[in-house]
């Protein structure tokens, strides 16, 4: 069992970025591909430099990342760090499926048990 | 077909909470948790093989069991029952030995549901987020996720949450 600190505290910012709805709203959106600020601002009530500041955000989670070409500055979503959260879920929910199965497999044994 | 897993991991709070329906009835259920050999045969990682040196799963009872990686590596895990309630209730503790003082208080609850069907309920408590997200991180690095269509499934975690 082996933790890196570095990793810890990317994944606790990446968690604490994505516990506000617009945020989701935004990674929803660039999950579909690259957008611009003005692109992003569309679907919410709220002003470009609340929309600014939501990405700076993200941003530094390590969620999403921005080009530096052209004034257009496209927001991209940065797949890593949502791999890394998605993955510690993922491995979580596989050990207990797969340890809820075998304590199925026990139920049915003892079921059969009690038949003889 | 297997019953689904409900699991959530809430942001900004350091718990998990799970929920798990099984096609045997609740003393059934229940025994499966109680008696140490049956224990032995679901509990903890398949990876693994789980030694469970003692497990009195009773009110004020200790459990302790060693899992031993291919690499012969041991990792130790133990922990007291607060309280346990025939088919009902239970409320431990559990300790990663590698990571001692570090506990985290777990309640189960046994609910019949009627035509031989349980449902059991997970909630666990860590004592900090780094510890939650630690826990559920820790473990064999296994492969990265494909990724967009996790996306979805996260997304909807955290929009409920």
């Amino acid at each position: 069992m082996i933790i890196d600190p570095s990793a810890e505290d990317r994944l606790d910012r990446a968690f604490a970025a994505l516990a506000d709805p617009v945020r989701r709203g935004i990674i929803a959106r660039l999950s579909r591909g690259p957008a611009t600020v003005n692109e992003l601002a569309e679907p919410f009530e709220i002003t470009k430099q609340a929309v600014s500041k939501h990405i700076q955000v993200l941003e530094q989670a390590g969620l999403v990342t921005r080009s530096r070409d052209a004034q257009r500055r496209p927001v991209h979503l940065d797949p890593a760090q949502l791999e890394a959260m998605t993955a510690w879920i993922d491995r979580y929910r596989l050990q207990h499926e797969e340890q809820f199965r075998r304590l199925d497999a026990v139920l049915e044994d003892m079921k059969k048990e009690k038949r003889k | 077909m297997t019953n689904p897993l409900k699991l959530s991991v809430p942001e900004g709070v350091p718990f998990i909470d799970w929920e798990r329906e099984f096609d045997a009835p609740v003393e059934a259920v229940f025994r499966a948790h109680q008696d140490p050999e049956l224990i032995t045969q679901w509990m903890g990682p398949a990876q693994y093989e789980t030694d469970v040196e003692v497990y009195d799963f009773r009110t004020g009872g200790r459990w302790r069991y060693v899992q031993r990686g291919d690499d012969g590596e041991e990792y130790g895990f133990n922990g007291v029952f607060h309280v346990v309630r025939d088919n009902e209730f239970a409320i431990q503790t559990f300790e990663f030995e590698g990571y001692p003082d570090v506990v985290s208080i777990e309640s189960l609850t046994f609910a019949d549901l009627g035509d031989g069907r349980t449902r059991v309920g997970g909630h666990s408590t860590y004592p900090s987020l780094e510890a939650r997200d630690g826990m559920a991180q820790s473990g064999m690095e296994s492969g990265m996720t494909e990724g967009y269509e996790r996306l979805d499934a996260l997304l909807a975690t955290t929009a409920k949450g």
